[in-house]
């Protein structure tokens, strides 16, 4: 195991009835890092990933199966609370999920039920510092209190980032977060992940290779349900060691 | 010719020239159909309805108009002296009617025209006649009557003479109009299509006529109401005391308080319990639980209000009675607000909850991953984001259950009581506008005093009231829909 | 930019603090509130069910006194000319004696001490309706007269609840119908075995019967109305709201009159249906002057109340029907009419009978609209088959239910109750055809 992981995987099956959707996967998550999960669709990246912070519980028909740790401790041991754990490893879905309420509302949502602030001004200093990191302020530092389902599709994710940022995670999941997005809010998205990794571990999931290069250290290949290779995103993308890898990001597969 | 004869008759003529249209078809083209146009039985369908049809429709307005014209001839025979003091020409007219159909019974039992004629003359011999045929008549027979009746009889008997005779030959003539048209490039098809797509579109407009036909008949009633008694009463007095005989007092007020005081502890009852099912079985239930409950919850609503009424009258009225009224000295009554409102809970907690059900699942799934991904708990989940979500439909859901609430009728007649009352306290009996209805339209009804005719004006009132809300609770379901997809 | 300053959360992640375990307590009473939701449904319906039960069931028994009667031609058809028209001369009170007679007999033969009860104490045990009864049996086959009929005769209501529990001894003190001595009688009549009890075909065969006697009030004109109304809601709605829903869901253009159309049919499901009954009342009875009390009236406004359901249901199902099959019809040039009733409506018909059969349950089980058109009044007479029967007075079972609880004698509680089990049985198989059929003919696409 990699001294400077933060999370590690090994051996983790995942079960949807009787499909076997995930096999024998070992990753390991490193500090401070930005991993890429790339693959075709329905390859098993989206799956891991919710593995990750116990999300597929929420699944009726989902089973894990494996050891996944975090900071040494395993994240399914039965004392481990879903919560509490998801307040450290926060998420960033693929479809922007503003909830139905203001701007405010939504990046306080978190801070809220955790319990991180004694008072409102601390809650304030939280929202504003999270949306800042999520370069979102200047956009909408006079509106707070308007809806966040009418911002546009690019500000809507950034807000859920700001949103997931709050609860100052320890590692922030992220599954496709730019797949509905214009070039454009994908561009701000990727900076800001650069920036993010500064704070915390960034695992994203992503279609798209060039992205994957762009703003990832590591990248993880998975194909029908397995992890094909792992290591530095250099090397995956110049010199793949197994001939699958090479025949993805050459386009043959796919 | 009697008009279930004449429409059998007509029956056979539709379907023998469907035959015989056919039949020319098919001859047209000398058995080779792949020249027709259309089918060979469209084209004996297109036949039938020209036959059918144009004559069916003649026999319906004819019968819908002949009463009428006949009715305003003969009225014109009673003379003003005919009409007893305190009787009306309505009232003679029913006497006339009553006594030509009474005559029809005597032919059918097989007395002669001469005989009849006889007692037309001699209207008290016609009178121990009918009563022996066991048709009472309250008063002797005026002469005029007699004769008015009997001359009711004449005419109605040449008008379906003269009916039979028009509404065949207009089957006739259709039919020779359509089968002349029957050749190999009669679009028969497009006839008949044309036909049945008149019929679909008519089907349709049946919701639209029934609505129509419950805003003209209570309007109408209430408008004849308003005309014998004051409206500024009936929507501004606080008592209500129906006396027959006049004078009576018919304020709306003690009957809303009631319908609104038992709705209210209705959705007091069904909204939590139904909301708090509804979420528990959408969010937490495991498949087998939900697939167990779900269907006794249902059961709960397909039981028909009688049977709550029978449940609020036997059991849960004594019970409240017993254990709630005489120890707290509230009062001894069986019927009372409470035991109405309560059952009237347990009957709409299947509404309620299968309402909001539809409506929480149509929340994206998307929020609650979000909602979850921060760690929220299933509850916080719930309470922060789902419910606030969908707040809107459930208001809806809550509107439309409060419409239900307020036009339910058998639970309040069993379980609510009969006195109108303003009272603050729930185990008095108290009263509804449905109660009332009831009661004011059963057993003697005679649609000239203010005391029947009230019940039109009440139920004008709980249209507008249940309409209102319904259309608020479906514009805003509707919207919150939008919103999700 | 601000440096946040709060707290962070480096806690274990084994070991919860003091606010998860708020939180997740919170969570646990949340999720038992929902179940004590769920709990409050069941046992409300349990409820339900089980008063239903408990005051109704009772209603299927009857205690019966049986006897053997001698039909003396001497009393009964004094000419011997069998003319039903001379024998009716003989009314019910020479039956009543006749009863009378064979009653004291019997008792003697049984050896049942009747202490020197007064007759008319003796025959205040059996039903007021033996005597016509049995004059009608009579009448209907003059042959019997001369034989010796083994005959039936009900108990009065009161020795009926007697042994129901309904009537006691010390109730009796204060009822004038009944004395504790003629209960104490018919105790031991009962201890004798002349008083069985049996399963009671009356209740659901007779018409109902006067506040005098609730023993024989039954179901049959009731249920017959009710069947009566059911034949005229299928038959006309069934056809109608197929109809509208085809033009509304397959052909109709998307305009402000479909719409409007749309709106009504949405509004009219909600409509109390009292509505209904106003709506009948002002319309078919004034204006149209069909008879009051008919099944064709009360057919007419169920007709109306039930359209809504089936078009809803329909137009569901028709909506089900994906739309390559309308295009795989329309491609090999058939016309849009011959694509929907060739194609599309045959596979959506499983699913129309479903919505009809639900809607036509609720119709069955309407009272509301029904007590408005005089469906509530004493009817004792069968109507007579369709189509004139739908002309002729008849109840219906929710009304007749209704009818119940508004008499005085708690025997008709009872009735009610067994009534509304009757209902329920017929709701039931109503709802578990719908429930086969749809699991039955359920399609996926």
């Amino acid at each position: 195991m990699d001294e400077r992981a933060k999370m590690s995987a090994r051996r983790v099956q995942v079960y949807y009835g009787t499909n076997h959707a995930l096999k024998n996967v070992d990753v390991d998550i490193l500090d401070k890092t930005v991993t890429a999960f790339i693959g075709p669709s329905g390859c098993g990246k989206s799956t891991f990933l919710r593995c990750l912070n116990r999300m597929n519980d929420t699944v009726a028909s989902a089973r894990v199966e494996g050891l996944i740790e975090m900071d040494g401790r395993n994240i399914y041991d039965s004392r481990v609370d879903p919560v509490q754990l998801r307040a450290k490893v926060g998420m960033v879905f693929q479809k922007p999920n503003p909830f139905p309420k203001s701007i405010y509302d939504n990046v306080a949502y978190g801070p809220k039920i955790h319990g991180l602030t004694r008072n409102k001004a601390e809650l304030d200093e939280v929202v504003e510092s999270s949306l800042r990191k999520a370069a979102l302020w200047n956009e909408v530092k006079d509106r707070l209190a308007a809806p966040g389902t009418g911002l546009s599709g690019g500000q809507q994710q950034r807000l859920c980032i700001a949103r997931a940022v709050a609860t100052s995670p320890e590692v922030l999941l992220m599954d496709e977060p730019c797949s509905a997005l214009d070039p454009i809010a994908t561009a701000q998205v990727e900076e800001l992940i650069d920036e993010l990794r500064s704070q915390f571990s960034v695992v994203i999931v992503t279609h798209s290779m060039q992205q994957a290069a762009r703003v990832s250290q590591r990248t993880a290949f998975f194909h029908l349900g397995s992890l094909v290779e792992y290591g530095e995103t250099g090397t995956i993308f110049t010199a793949p060691n197994d001939p699958r890898t090479e025949s993805y990001i050459t386009g043959r597969i796919g | 010719m009697t008009v279930g004869l004449l429409s059998l008759v007509l029956l056979g003529l539709s379907a023998l020239s469907f035959i015989l249209g056919r039949q020319k078809a098919l001859a047209s083209v000398k058995g080779d159909i792949r020249n027709l146009h259309s089918l060979p039985s469209y084209c004996g369908a297109g036949v039938a309805l020209f036959t059918g049809i144009p004559a069916s429709l003649l026999m319906i307005i004819w019968l819908l108009v002949q009463p009428v014209l006949i009715e305003s001839h003969v009225t014109d025979m009673i003379l003003p002296e005919d009409i007893d003091t305190g009787s009306t020409r309505e009232l003679v007219m029913s006497d006339v009617l009553r006594i030509a159909k009474g005559v029809d019974v005597l032919v059918a039992r097989g007395a002669d025209e001469a005989e009849i004629t006889k007692l037309i003359n001699n209207p008290a011999a016609l009178k121990t006649r009918l009563a022996d045929a066991r048709i009472a008549l309250a008063a002797d027979i005026n002469p005029h009557v007699a004769k008015a009746a009997a001359a009711y009889r004449t005419k109605v008997a040449t008008g379906n003479n003269w009916l039979a005779v028009s509404t065949l030959g207009l089957a006739v003539a259709g039919f020779l109009f359509a089968l002349m048209q029957v050749k190999s490039t009669f679009r028969a098809r497009n006839v008949v299509e044309a036909f049945v797509r008149v019929l679909l579109i008519g089907a349709s407009s049946v919701a639209v006529l029934t609505t129509l036909g419950i805003i003209l008949s209570l309007v109408f009633e209430s408008w004849y109401f308003f005309q014998l008694y004051p409206a500024k009463n009936f929507f501004f007095s606080l008592t209500w005391a129906p006396k027959f005989g006049g004078g009576s007092d018919l304020g709306i007020w003690p009957l809303l308080w009631g319908t609104l005081y038992v709705s209210f502890i209705a959705l007091v009852v069904a909204v939590p319990v139904g909301l708090m099912a509804a979420i528990y079985l959408s969010e937490y239930a495991s498949g087998r639980v939900r697939s167990v409950t779900k269907p006794v919850l249902e059961v709960l609503a397909g039981i028909p209000s009688i049977v709550y009424g029978l449940f609020a009258l036997m059991t849960v009225g004594p019970f409240l009675r017993d254990w709630f009224a005489k120890p707290l000295g509230l009062g001894e009554s069986l019927s009372s607000v409470m035991t109405a409102g309560v059952v009237m809970g347990i009957m709409l907690i299947p509404y309620v909850s299968s309402l909001s059900d539809d409506i929480i699942n149509a929340v994206p799934r998307a929020l609650r991953d979000g909602s979850y991904g921060l760690g929220a708990t299933q509850s916080e989940t719930v309470k922060q984001v789902v419910f606030p979500a969908a707040l809107p439909g459930i208001v809806g859901a809550i509107l439309m259950a409060a419409s239900r609430a307020i036009g339910e009728t058998m639970i309040v007649v069993l379980g609510a009581g009969a006195a109108a009352k303003l009272s603050l306290n729930p185990f008095e009996a108290m009263t509804t506008v449905t109660v009332k209805i009831v009661s004011q339209l059963t057993g003697d009804t005679e649609f000239s005093s203010p005391e029947t005719l009230v019940a039109f004006a009440l139920g004008l009132t709980l249209f507008v009231f249940t309409l209102g809300l319904n259309i608020l609770a479906l514009y805003i379901v509707r919207k919150y829909r939008e919103q999700y997809e | 930019m601000t440096k946040a300053t709060f707290r962070s959360r480096k806690a274990s992640l084994l070991v919860p603090d003091a606010r998860t375990k708020a939180r997740n307590a919170s969570e646990r009473w949340f999720r038992l509130t929902g179940i004590a939701a769920v709990s409050v449904g069941i046992l409300a319906l349990v409820f339900l069910l089980g008063s239903v039960l408990d005051n109704g069931l009772s209603a299927f028994r009857q205690t019966h006194i049986e006897m053997a009667i001698p039909l003396d031609e001497t009393k009964l058809d004094v000419s011997g000319k069998r003319d039903p028209a001379l024998m009716a001369k003989v009314t019910t009170v020479g039956y009543g004696k006749l009863i009378q007679a064979s009653f004291q007999k019997m008792l003697e033969d049984r050896g049942v001490d009747t202490e020197k009860i007064k007759p008319n104490k003796l025959m205040g045990l059996l039903s007021k309706k033996a005597a016509a009864d049995l004059r009608d049996m009579v009448l209907a086959n003059p042959d019997l007269i001369g034989t010796t009929l083994t005959f039936n005769a009900m108990t009065n209501g009161r020795v009926d609840g007697y042994f129901k529990g309904r009537v006691t001894l010390e109730s009796a003190e204060r009822d004038s119908n009944i004395s504790p001595e003629q209960l104490r009688l018919a105790q031991r009549m009962a201890d004798a075995g002349v008083i069985r009890t049996k399963f009671n075909w009356a209740f659901l065969t007779n018409p109902d019967a006067s506040e005098l006697r609730p023993e024989s009030a039954g179901l049959g004109v009731a249920i017959l109305g009710s069947a009566y109304m059911m034949m005229i809601v299928l038959v006309l709605s069934l056809p109608i709201g197929v109809a509208a829903s085809i033009y509304l869901e397959e052909m109709a253009p998307k305009n402000i009159w479909t719409d409007f159309i749309e709106i009504n049919i949405a509004n009219l499901a909600a409509v109390p249906s009292i509505v209904f009954g106003i709506l009948a009342l002002a319309l078919f009875v004034n204006f149209l002057g069909l008879p009051q009390s008919a099944p064709i009236l009360g057919g007419l406004v169920l007709t109306l109340m039930t359209l809504p359901t089936i078009i809803i249901a329909t137009r569901a199902s028709l909506k089900a029907v994906p739309p390559s099959i309308r295009d795989a019809a329309l491609g090999v040039g058939a016309s849009k009419m011959q694509a929907i009733f060739h194609h599309v409506l045959p596979l959506a018909m499983p699913g129309i009978l479903t919505g009809t059969i639900l809607g036509l349950a609720r119709a069955l089980g309407e009272s509301a609209p029904l007590l408005l058109i005089g469906m509530v009044a004493f009817v004792k007479d069968y109507p007579s088959s369709p189509p004139n029967g739908f002309f002729d007075p008849a109840s219906a079972l929710p009304v007749q239910v209704y009818n119940w609880t508004q008499r005085s004698d708690p025997a008709f509680a009872e009735r009610a109750s067994g009534a509304i089990i009757v209902l329920l049985l017929f709701l039931l198989t109503m709802n578990s055809v719908a429930i086969i059929l749809r699991r039955r003919f359920e399609r996926h696409w």
